[in-house]
């Protein structure tokens, strides 16, 4: 009894981190499952028939790779404005910043499905046909300020007398912005990075009402939830989740590596 | 190398050395702005004032609408449609209280126990992420179909019967109730919780724990306090980021619902994709964000965080 009185915490957390990872194991199980009927909710028997055949579902993988496509340049597009904003807000006192700092945090504190609505309205009045356009508009619409929060932050912690060195050492404004601010400042926009991929990737109320006939993955999945999920849905998601932590676990060695090398 | 340099610097820099700026170099804000914030101006204000407009619209789909200042439509839509605001910000609340609980405990063991287990945890919070949310979302209709493991479970401890007695379920179902509604919404929202929270617990000097201890505080003492309050940030924008999106959340009321769980964000969905009754939809989309701005602003007045951002 002493012994979970004084872990309280640690089996609290770990009960969390349970409740996260579940459906995540379940998607994982039932990637094996070979289900009767439309649906996949039900445990029949196991099989590998959806791993073999990932794309053997008519649209599915089109879908995949228009989104893959839309979170590429929705990124490329989000990090390139959002970057500069960032600096701007950090580095200059100008007028109108006060504003500015509003109208970037705003879009964060709406409920997505007002943005959605807006969009769809002003997208309708002005007779723009839906599609990867609209979508796209929107994608870097919301991932702006994710992307600005992100890069301020780390901007912010920057000591301007690294720049202030480069300058003193001759390195003219360009290559002091080239060998010094973005090496330092790219963790913050590899962060907003990431973030403004996993957004748009994953986003469903903002695409559904901005998308027209475009069928991205969540909306795949969405249709499909109504008609009959394939096995194969699992197999995709499985498959993130793994790539996911994979990617994560191989950049942390390779940041302990770095660190062991710099300190022996 | 760099890591060690800028972690030796001096606490944030708000304001780094200025010089005198000749008239090209003051305009340099500017043109880095302008690109974005034009971006937002037309694909965020501009759709504001569109939505603004269609709201006071009348006509059909087949006539074509016109903006005849009819605000009635504001009057008739709360009227018609007040159960779902009153059940979108009740899930949305208990949803965001239920993090809270939830978060805090798993964000405190990731900054202060962890140890060399905390890249791992933390790993563990972010990777759902990359699943995406419907798979998981409706990986929640097989653990809580009737005849699940948890769902049994449930019953034989006679929990149940409670939730049942509260509303909350119904006989020995879950899914299609608003437990279910709230356990996703819950679920999906959690990592917006505890990344905030992660964040503001990091921050605090572990020094002031041990001068808490030596002043004889209890741990208790010491939580509520030293840790809770100096992490109070974290708690804000947490709920914020947990409150605001699952107001308007209509996947979960659909996934895992029924229709007497439906929320705001299905009423204005519906009527924006299926019934085409712009004029509601948009008023209905105004209304809620209007209650959503409202108390957040009351939330950070209250809270006295104001640089959040």
């Amino acid at each position: 009894m002493r012994w979970i009185r004084k872990n309280l915490v640690v089996i609290a957390g770990l009960l969390t981190l349970a409740y996260m990872i579940l459906p995540n194991l379940v998607v994982m199980a039932f990637s094996f499952n070979r289900p009767k009927g439309r649906f996949n909710y039900s445990w029949q028997e196991f099989s590998l028939d959806a791993w073999k055949d990932p794309c053997g579902v008519a649209d599915m993988c089109e879908s995949l790779s228009l989104s893959l496509q839309l979170a590429a340049w929705a990124t490329l597009g989000a990090v390139l404005l959002g970057t500069m904003i960032a600096f701007a807000l950090v580095r200059y006192r100008f007028r109108a910043r006060g504003a500015i700092n509003s109208l970037i945090f705003l879009p964060m504190a709406m409920p997505e499905v007002v943005m959605a609505a807006s969009l769809l309205t002003l997208f309708l009045n002005m007779g723009i046909e839906l599609g990867f356009w609209t979508v796209l508009i929107a994608h870097i619409m919301f991932c702006l300020s994710f992307v600005v929060t992100a890069v301020k932050a780390r901007v912010m912690s920057m000591d301007p007398r690294l720049e202030e060195a480069a300058r003193d050492l001759y390195a003219g404004p360009t290559q002091t912005f080239l060998r010094v601010t973005l090496p330092i400042a790219a963790p913050g926009i590899a962060a907003g990075a990431l973030l403004a991929f996993a957004l748009s990737f994953d986003d469903f109320i903002i695409t559904n009402f901005n998308a027209g006939s475009t069928v991205t993955f969540p909306m795949f999945v969405w249709g499909s939830a109504q008609r009959g999920t394939p096995v194969q849905i699992n197999v995709i998601g499985t498959a993130m989740f793994v790539l996911a932590v994979l990617m994560v676990a191989a950049g942390q060695i390779i940041t302990n590596r770095r660190k062991k090398t710099a300190t022996a | 190398m760099t890591a060690t340099l800028t972690k030796e610097a001096p606490g944030p820099v708000e304001e780094p050395v200025l010089r005198k700026p000749s008239t090209r170099k003051r305009l340099v804000p500017y043109w880095l702005l302008l690109p974005g914030i034009v971006w937002l101006l037309v694909f965020f204000a501009l759709p504001m004032i569109y939505q603004a407009s269609t709201s006071v619209q009348t006509g059909s789909l087949e006539k074509g609408f016109e903006v005849t200042w009819h605000f009635q439509t504001y009057w008739d839509a709360f009227q018609e449609y007040w159960p779902q605001f009153v059940r979108s910000l009740l899930y949305a609340g208990t949803a965001t209280l239920l993090c809270l609980l939830l978060g805090y405990p798993l964000a405190y063991l990731i900054a202060f126990k962890a140890g060399r287990w905390r890249n791992l945890l933390l790993v563990l919070v972010i990777a759902p992420f990359f699943t995406s949310f419907l798979i998981r979302t409706l990986a929640w209709k097989t653990i809580l179909a009737d005849d699940s493991v948890v769902v049994q479970a449930l019953n034989a401890l006679h929990f149940l019967d409670v939730t049942s007695w509260l509303g909350w379920t119904e006989g020995d179902r879950v899914l299609a109730t608003p437990m279910a509604v709230v356990c996703g919404l819950t679920y999906n929202f959690l990592p917006f919780m505890i990344l905030p929270l992660y964040t503001s617990l990091e921050r605090i000097d572990g020094r002031l724990h041990e001068a808490a201890q030596d002043l004889y505080a209890s741990p208790a003492t010491t939580f509520r306090k030293v840790t809770f309050p100096l992490s109070m940030p974290g708690v804000v924008s947490g709920t914020l980021l947990t409150f605001i999106p699952a107001s308007g959340d209509y996947v979960n009321a659909e996934l895992l619902g029924s229709t007497d769980t439906k929320m705001v964000g299905n009423v204005i969905q519906s009527q924006f994709l299926r019934v085409l009754d712009y004029p509601t939809a948009a008023a209905l989309s105004f209304i809620l964000m209007a209650i959503v701005l409202g108390m957040v602003t009351v939330y950070i007045r209250r809270a006295g965080t104001e640089d959040l951002v």
